[in-house]
């Protein structure tokens, strides 16, 4: 186990300065996550205009891993088709819980978080902003949980 | 069957030490530091050797056989009973329900005692640093029976306001329930002051003991509850078995709350008559090994000598306050001025869980999370803490490897 692996800088970097963290006055779909086990608890809001992910901003507290991957995920679907969005989340997920250690060149900087998968208990920190996401985009009014 | 032994002054440690094998073990390469002890304690050879000579030579079904390994497994489980009656001074052994824990013995307290008692606009006053097992069944008993739940107010150190309380007293309280220790900031109850304000108002008390029967000594009848609820595996014993103490005059009021075998004396169709105290309460075949298990977790506390457990913890506590505050942006959350050895804390700019992952690649084992405590954390504002929560066999060494962790930890991700 390598903690270096875990937290690599690019992770360091996204949780000490978030990008796209804040409201979005623009959003046309939102949801909530919360993990209450840990604590966590994220907002995601997205303003879709035309089938595309124009703009998406998230607000809330979570740890470093959960707080880097949203903010990872932010840069990563901007002016991406749902239909992409929804191909690189299966990507994400096979990086994180799949059997083997995948990361192909469609994740880009996603790929930082591929440390994740050896750390078992924190695999539900770095997928919870994705699964808000989903429900975001499904028009889910329930929180997600990835717990 | 324990390893019941003198030990003059101090505790020794490496003695101490070495009765526990789990202790010897290296996580991710570094040495095993266990700081997760009021989540469980870890177990003792004399513990695990109790409960596998029970299932290697004594097994069978408890009270109903002549034949030999019965009645021998009988005696081991009814023994248990009897030193757990020597452990908290209880006046009998019929006011001792065995459970599968303190969450088990309070949802039996709810809905044996409280359901058929308490009507609408009724009142359970409970502290807000109870855990969630000293809340939930009473909301549920609340759910049912339109009664209400009055949360008795503590102040930013942690400690139970006591006027509050008196003042939540009323004319409708029908049940106090309280944690002898809570097990998210350590705070000691002064329960004697508690439990007395009640009992003289006619209000019945029930209290918490799982934090509280590790690490200092308890006597329910001077303490005078009418409810006492512990578990074996936060003192050394195995998880799965745990004791409801009640006293006998309310026992006996009491309908049982799951019908099975044992809980009998005779079964009829146009009818069924109880089985005496405990035994009413212990329908079905009881966790026999478990009970073994707490009898000889008992009988090793007893060897080593609670007192002196509690004055090496004290000892703990005071390094790792000492320690932990000199690390930067740190702040400990529960300063009561009575605690048990545990320290609750939040380090600036790092979430627990960051700190738990980070430390246990040092093999230091702290837990990390709201500690079923939520309105804890909602009252001093955080999602969630870090606790380091030390027993018996713990050491300053482990102390000092947990404090060089946080600071990894804060290089790394501040």
């Amino acid at each position: 186990m390598d903690l270096a692996d875990l937290y690599r800088d690019l992770i360091v970097d996204h949780n000490r300065r978030p990008r796209n963290r804040g409201p979005l006055a623009s959003a046309n779909y939102r949801a909530e996550g919360n993990n209450p086990l840990c604590g966590d608890e994220l907002h995601v809001f997205v303003d879709v205009d035309n089938n595309i992910i124009r703009e998406l901003r998230f607000e809330g507290t979570g740890c470093a891993i959960s707080t880097a991957s949203a903010s990872l995920m932010s840069e990563a679907v901007k002016g991406k088709s749902r239909a992409e969005v929804a191909a690189l989340f299966d990507a994400v997920h096979r990086m994180l819980t799949g059997a083997a250690a995948t990361t192909g060149p469609e994740l880009g900087k996603l790929a930082a978080l591929g440390g994740v998968r050896e750390f078992p208990a924190r695999v539900k920190c770095a997928s919870l902003c994705w699964h808000t996401l989903n429900a975001a985009l499904a028009g889910q009014a329930t929180p997600v949980t990835t717990e | 069957m324990g390893a019941v032994r003198e030990l003059k002054g101090a505790l020794d440690l490496s003695r101490i030490r070495s009765d526990f094998p789990v202790l010897a073990r290296r996580i991710n390469n570094h040495p095993l530091a266990y700081l997760d002890n009021a989540a469980s304690a870890q177990q003792p050879a004399a513990v695990i050797a109790a409960v596998a000579d029970y299932a290697r030579a004594h097994h069978a079904n408890v009270h109903r056989g002549v034949h030999t390994l019965s009645q021998e497994a009988t005696a081991m489980y009814e023994g248990a009973r009897e030193r757990v009656r020597r452990f908290i001074n209880a006046a009998s052994t019929a006011e001792l329900v065995f459970v599968r824990g303190t969450t088990e013995a309070i949802n039996l307290v709810a809905q044996s005692f409280g359901r058929p008692r308490l009507t609408a606009g009724d009142e359970i006053v409970v502290s807000l640093l109870e855990h969630h097992s000293n809340i939930v069944p009473w909301q549920l008993l609340c759910a049912q029976t339109g009664a209400q739940l009055k949360v008795v107010p503590i102040d930013r150190r942690g400690v139970v306001d006591f006027d509050a309380y008196l003042q939540l007293l009323g004319p409708r309280t029908r049940i106090v329930a309280l944690a002898h220790v809570s097990n998210a900031l350590g705070t000691v109850l002064p329960l004697a002051a508690f439990l007395r304000a009640a009992r003289e108002r006619g209000i019945a008390t029930v209290v918490d003991g799982a934090q509280a029967v590790p690490h200092l000594a308890v006597d329910v009848q001077a303490l005078g509850s009418d409810f006492y609820a512990f578990s074996a595996h936060k003192m050394y014993g195995p998880t799965g078995i745990g004791v409801l103490h009640a006293r006998e005059a309310v026992l006996e009021t009491m309908p049982p709350w799951q019908g099975g075998g044992d809980m009998i004396l005779t079964v009829s169709f146009s009818g069924s008559t109880w089985n005496h105290l405990p035994h009413r309460f212990e329908a079905g075949t009881p966790n026999i090994g478990g009970a073994v298990g707490l009898g000889a977790a008992i009988d090793y506390l007893d060897g080593v000598g609670l007192a002196r457990v509690a004055a090496h913890e004290h000892d703990l506590l005071d390094y790792a306050t000492a320690r932990l505050t000199t690390v930067p942006g740190l702040s400990l959350i529960g300063t009561a001025p009575d605690k048990t050895s545990l320290v609750s804390f939040a380090v600036e700019g790092i979430h627990p869980h960051d700190l738990g992952t980070v430390l246990d690649s040092k093999g230091v084992a702290v837990r990390t999370g709201h500690h079923c405590a939520m309105p804890v954390m909602e009252y001093f504002g955080v999602p969630a803490t870090t606790r380091a929560s030390f027993a018996l066999y713990n050491t300053r060494d482990e102390i000092d490897a947990l404090h060089a962790a946080l600071l990894d930890a804060i290089r790394m991700l501040r």
